[in-house]
């Protein structure tokens, strides 16, 4: 049955009106129930997952060697993630990454991030910040304590640093 | 530093409260704004496939880290692994973490490792879905305090830690839904009017179509009482932080004035009616001896509405908003001092209902 208003798209949605007592029946696709604000179960949210992971599972092909392979951090495959719809780690996107980029076109609409950009900071970074907040935290007892001396000192190091 | 310890909630900077003040803009319709960021440390399987061991060093990497992330400075640590039920439930009932996290939902049973830490307007849910959920809190409708506070954590903590980053997907997360920006951006907004006028299917609707979603009360998986419902962002990649922050504040704009508008509606058509209905909600909370958590929430909208409409004057959208969450049972059970059985809890319930709008809300007549 197709749909009484846009006569385009199956009618989903059956509706029963009853208007000084004349009942009149309605058949919508769900775009135009939507449209003219009628409730259904089907316009609910919904956890999306499930349906789009089968529709690109049945769209992936059984044999390719990306999805059949476990994650060589984690140990979780492509049938471990049809049945969570989690990841198991960050490698996980890696080593699915072609089925991952089609399924994120489908929730996102894009599989490109244009948000904020990140360098992880490295081990030796991490040090030298270390060494920073330490000697702030001298320069700050020195100065609380009216060593001024070792203040400039310490204010001295911090500034090659910086 | 971080304190750790049993729960005392006199120990959270403003009990963790401090969005119920109502002090943010537009706060007699939207009650508070969050903001979070999905976050992953590289090294360590996400949560839900981690062994306990490595949720720990997880938990202990990031415990070591926050010490020196200055926005979080005299946060409080929460072992809700360690915390009894009723605690959790607590924390869960001031929206300081997720159903997931407090071991609440049937699907998820407490994980090993799972905590928050708690500073003011802002939190880190430790072993949530993701490693680390960081998540802002603002009164009223103020979607750029929220994010600039939330970013800094995320800058803070990401010079600290090594987040999981990849450079076609961006940040990456447990599920899909979340990778990217992995910001979530949701408003807790009340809409009587738009219920009342039957309008609110033509704006939920609309709303999805520009790429938003609604939940109820406590988020995800949660249904709609009191008229209370979140709205946030469906997508999380392909759009830049800021214009996620934009389509959110300019479909909610909107929703306020469409809100705005039923309301207007309302009054004229069906004055009052309309009027007799808030006045009998506001008597039935004042004067009610037993009321069931749905009962509460369904009252209090109305008194909101009338208190919106400026219909029941010497009432403050404080004093809504404090009932709004100490009203709920894990509250009154710690009120109380003891666990209550429902019938229990719909006693206590009223009883505190009363004596709030006794004190509080004296002006009314």
């Amino acid at each position: 049955m197709l749909c009484d208003h846009c006569k385009e798209r199956d009618a989903v949605v059956h509706l029963t009106r009853i208007v000084d007592n004349a009942v009149t029946q309605l058949h919508l696709c769900e775009k135009c129930a939507a449209e003219k604000g009628v409730e259904t179960t089907i316009a609910l949210p919904q956890h999306p997952l499930g349906e789009i992971l089968q529709a690109v599972q049945q769209q992936a092909t059984p044999a390719s060697p990306a999805d059949a392979a476990a994650c060589s951090f984690c140990g979780a495959n492509a049938r471990d993630f049809r049945a969570t719809g989690r990841l198991g780690c960050a490698h996980c996107y890696d080593a699915m990454e072609t089925s991952l980029r089609e399924l994120l076109r489908r929730l996102h609409g894009s599989s490109k991030h244009v948000g904020r950009k990140y360098d992880a900071p490295r081990p030796e970074s991490l040090a030298e910040l270390d060494a920073r907040s330490e000697l702030r935290d001298k320069l700050q007892r020195a100065v609380d304590a009216e060593q001024f001396e070792l203040a400039a000192q310490l204010r001295d190091k911090l500034k090659v640093m910086e | 530093m971080t304190r750790q310890g049993p729960l005392d909630l006199s120990l959270l900077p403003d009990g963790g409260v401090r969005w119920l003040d109502a002090s943010g803009p537009n706060a007699d319709i939207v009650i508070s704004t969050r903001l979070r960021l999905a976050r992953n440390l590289v090294g360590y399987a996400f949560t839900g496939r981690a062994r306990d061991g490595e949720r720990l060093r997880m938990l202990a990497q990031v415990k070591e880290a926050l010490a020196h992330v200055p926005i979080l400075d005299g946060s409080v640590l929460l072992r809700l692994d360690e915390s009894a039920q009723l605690d959790r439930q607590l924390l869960h009932e001031r929206h300081l973490v997720s159903k997931e996290l407090a071991g609440l939902d049937p699907q998820h049973p407490l994980r090993t490792g799972a905590a928050v830490f708690l500073g003011e307007q802002v939190g880190v849910l430790v072993n949530e879905e993701d490693h680390l959920r960081l998540q802002a809190m603002r009164s009223g409708f103020d979607v750029p305090a929220a994010f600039a506070m939330a970013s800094r954590m995320d800058r803070e903590l990401g010079e600290r830690v090594p987040f999981a980053f990849h450079k076609e997907f961006g940040f990456l997360t447990a599920c899909p839904t979340n990778v990217g920006t992995g910001l979530r951006a949701s408003v807790l907004i009340h809409l009587p009017g738009l219920v009342l006028t039957k309008e609110i299917g033509k704006v939920l609707a609309g709303l999805q179509q520009m790429g938003l979603t609604y939940r109820g009360l406590y988020g995800e998986g949660s249904e709609v009482v009191g008229n209370f419902f979140q709205l946030s962002n469906q997508t999380t990649l392909g759009r830049s932080e800021e214009e996620l922050q934009d389509l959110l504040v300019r479909v909610v704009r909107h929703v306020i004035e469409r809100e705005e508008e039923a309301r207007r509606v309302l009054v004229r058509d069906a004055g009052y009616i309309i009027e007799d209905k808030l006045w009998r909600a506001y008597g039935t909370l004042r004067f009610a001896r037993s009321l069931s958590f749905e009962e509460a929430m369904n009252f209090l909208s109305g008194v909101r509405l009338g208190v919106g409409l400026k219909l029941i004057p010497g009432l403050s959208v404080y004093t809504l908003n404090k009932l709004l969450i100490f009203a709920q049972s894990a509250h009154l059970a710690h009120l109380e001092g003891r666990a209550l059985t429902d019938s229990e809890s719909n006693l206590a319930r009223a009883r505190y209902v009363r004596q709030v709008l006794a004190t509080e809300g004296s002006g009314v007549e």
